[in-house]
């Protein structure tokens, strides 16, 4: 009783609008090297708890499983496994900052697999014509689940509805839009050019986990040195105060919204890739639920105000060898759920502490 | 969970009576609307269906049966959603008590249902204790229990849907669902028993009191003294023993135990609690608009089985409606709010 502060809502919000960098806040952008270093040593700081059990994962595998662990079947089965939920985890990290939240993102990976299935399937122009279909068949469903993420950001700004509901609509219509699309029918395709982006190889590196790496550094750099960044940040801290400052407050989470409903259209076409088919009952399920469990473990404050684009990626990573290891030293699926979540409690749990 | 809602105009002490009178009119609307909703809904259905029996007593009784599951799971639902948290384990809870009660289906009605509510009184627990001692936000404390809940339930089951035990048939278990007493089915009056002893206790216990007065202002509360805590872990026990009593009806209605089963529930509870008019931020709301909420949901989804529309559709359509639903809350309370 002694610690009085509100666990539900008002969770602290730090003074500045980047609490966890070591500068003072500065009513100019700082010098941008310094904020660039600031944002690395800064995310992972607060991704430490993830980091830590990232390291000892890595040390235990190498250690006492090195023979599986040490190839490079081991490697591109975890990359690729975890690069969808990275895709997808940056565009939450975004939304989460502002204090929102995006369950609507794995319909939406179902529907822009829906609708590039449709368009590589399609035998008529301009979607039959090389590579300018395959070039629509990337753009086109990418831009459609951005309009839909679009579409949330204005439920919850212009509206004002909470954005846990305004994104439920989604995940409840998401899925049957997207058996809409492709008339209820599992749609199987092969086009070998087209799931490079799936199943293509650069340097022997599963494609999509370089697609997530560069998601990565985009976000993170944006995160920290563009206004935009500051802004997202500001907006979770205190939209009030935001929104009294000058901050477009509106404008800056129609985009996160819109850019959460990008990244997701972007995650489906890699999963589509890889199963060269679009089941719209499958493509995405759950994948909200990992987005979130990442971005959490990977210390960004669910109320907002704080964010580290780096540690989503630390937490994915954790997550997904703790899974990893667990099944490969014989535990079923059903203890490794399990322990995986207990894993996330325990990440949130030492943050909480070391913020406080 | 943070409010979002834009700015709204403080209420100055000299707000004038017509802007009042409105407000007044807007909330009760937003409280009144979804009963409103739900018997034009009726109405629509007994004129478009009525000749293919959609207010036949056979649709009626199998339709209560259904939703009452749902309607025991919204109710722990609202409580907690008053105190301005939010629980998304249910329908993991859910399974493991359907699985329970399968797995103890045989030793009689009472130890099978003991043990679900038991079991979900238990993550109950957890959850709540989780979130009032170390002041984990509810959503991700309840987000792992829900993907622990799964895994446990598949645990429990050996990775396998378990069948009720041949002596379930005879002692009285699976009359958990199928039972009528006179045209009730006895899931849905055990659903009206519970949703009257929340409302009694929300309204006429010092507990109720605590629930409604937390999620209005949790520091105000803290600050006067109220117990915040015990508060918090009683409201996530009920809402997970209520949770397992869903499951065990579950089990008894579809004579198994099935770890897969009751995926997406815990969206399906929130979305009703809103529908009904409970407001997500806390503080306000009534068991009673949760459970008009829970009927006019499941009249829509009764009705488009009446459609031979692809099940692809009816999700499209529980979409909009819920969509319709909220962006018209929204604008009504924005109203009530700037009453409050």
């Amino acid at each position: 009783m002694a610690n009085a502060r509100p666990i539900h809502g008002g969770m602290p919000s730090g003074p500045g609008p980047s609490p966890g960098s070591s500068t003072p806040a500065a009513p100019d952008l700082p010098d941008r090297r310094a904020g660039l270093r600031d944002g690395l040593l800064g995310g992972a700081r607060r991704a430490s708890a993830g980091l830590g059990a990232l390291v000892l994962l890595i040390l235990y595998n190498v250690v006492f499983n090195a023979d599986a662990f040490l190839t490079r079947q081991a490697f591109n089965i975890n990359a690729t496994q975890v690069a969808t939920i990275v895709i997808v985890g940056v565009g939450m990290t975004l939304v989460i900052a502002t204090g929102g939240i995006d369950l609507s993102v794995g319909a939406l990976m179902a529907i822009a697999g829906s609708v590039a299935a449709m368009i590589l399937l399609s035998t008529r122009a301009p979607w039959d014509i090389p590579y300018l279909g395959g070039a629509l068949a990337i753009a086109i469903p990418i831009l459609v689940a951005g309009a839909f993420g679009l579409g949330n950001g204005a439920l919850v700004t212009g509206f004002g509805i909470q954005p846990i509901i305004a994104t439920l609509v989604l995940f409840i219509a998401g899925r049957g839009i997207a058996q809409v699309i492709t008339d209820g029918e599992l749609k199987s395709f092969r086009e070998p050019d087209w799931q490079y982006i799936g199943l293509g190889r650069p340097f022997g590196v599963p494609f999509q986990a370089l697609l997530a790496l560069a998601v990565v550094a985009v976000a993170a750099w944006a995160m920290r040195v563009t206004t935009f960044g500051r802004y997202v940040l500001a907006i979770g801290g205190n939209e009030q105060a935001a929104r009294l400052a000058g901050v477009p407050v509106r404008r800056v989470k129609l985009a996160v919204y819109a850019i959460s409903g990008l990244l997701a259209g972007l995650a489906g076409l890699v999963e589509i890739a890889i199963n060269s088919a679009s089941d719209a009952n499958r493509v995405g399920l759950n994948r909200e639920l990992d987005a979130i469990a990442a971005v959490a473990v990977g210390g960004t404050v669910l109320t907002g105000g704080r964010a580290s684009v780096l540690g989503t990626l630390i937490g994915a990573l954790t997550i997904q060898l703790i899974r990893y290891t667990l099944l490969t030293e014989g535990a079923s699926d059903a203890v490794a759920r399990v322990v995986t979540a207990g894993a996330i409690v325990v990440a949130v749990l030492l943050q909480r502490r070391r913020g406080s | 969970m943070a409010a979002t809602a834009p700015p709204l105009p403080a209420s100055e002490p000299r707000a004038d009576a017509q802007a009042d009178r409105r407000a007044q009119l807007g909330s009760l609307v937003q409280r009144q609307g979804a009963i409103l909703a739900l018997g034009l809904t009726l109405l629509f259905g007994w004129w478009r269906y009525g000749d293919n029996g959609f207010t036949g007593s056979y649709n009626l009784t199998e339709a209560l049966r259904y939703n009452a599951m749902f309607a025991l799971i919204a109710l722990g639902m609202t409580f907690v959603i008053m105190t301005g948290g939010i629980d998304l384990s249910v329908g993991a809870v859910a399974v493991i008590g359907s699985v329970l009660a399968a797995r103890l289906s045989g030793e009689g009605v009472w130890v099978a249902i003991g043990g679900a509510v038991l079991a979900g009184v238990a993550v109950g627990l957890l959850n709540g204790g989780l979130i009032a001692a170390f002041r984990i936000q509810p959503f991700i404390v309840t987000l792992a229990t829900l993907l622990a809940g799964r895994g446990l339930a598949l645990i429990l089951s050996g990775n396998a849907t378990v069948s009720l035990s041949t002596d379930a048939f005879t002692n009285g278990f699976i009359e958990l669902s199928s039972r009528n007493l006179g045209r009730v089915p006895l899931p849905a009056a055990i659903a009206a028993v519970a949703f009257v002893a929340g409302s009694v206790v929300l309204n006429l216990t010092r507990f109720g009191r605590h629930v409604l007065a937390f999620g209005g202002n949790e520091e105000a509360a803290r600050l006067a003294g109220l117990p915040v805590s015990r508060t918090i872990v009683a409201v996530y026990a009920l809402s997970g023993g209520l949770a397992g009593l869903a499951g065990a009806i579950l089990a008894a209605q579809t004579f198994a135990g099935n770890p897969n089963e009751a995926v997406g529930w815990e969206l399906s509870a929130i979305a009703a609690v809103v529908v009904g008019g409970t407001l997500l931020t806390g503080g306000l709301g009534s068991v009673w608009t949760t459970l008009v909420g829970v009927l006019l949901l499941g009249a829509i989804i009764n009705m488009l089985n009446f459609e031979s529309l692809d099940p692809y559709w009816q999700q499209v359509i529980r979409g909009l409606f819920l969509l319709v639903v909220v962006v018209l809350q929204s604008r009504l309370a924005g109203r009530r709010r700037s009453v409050a």
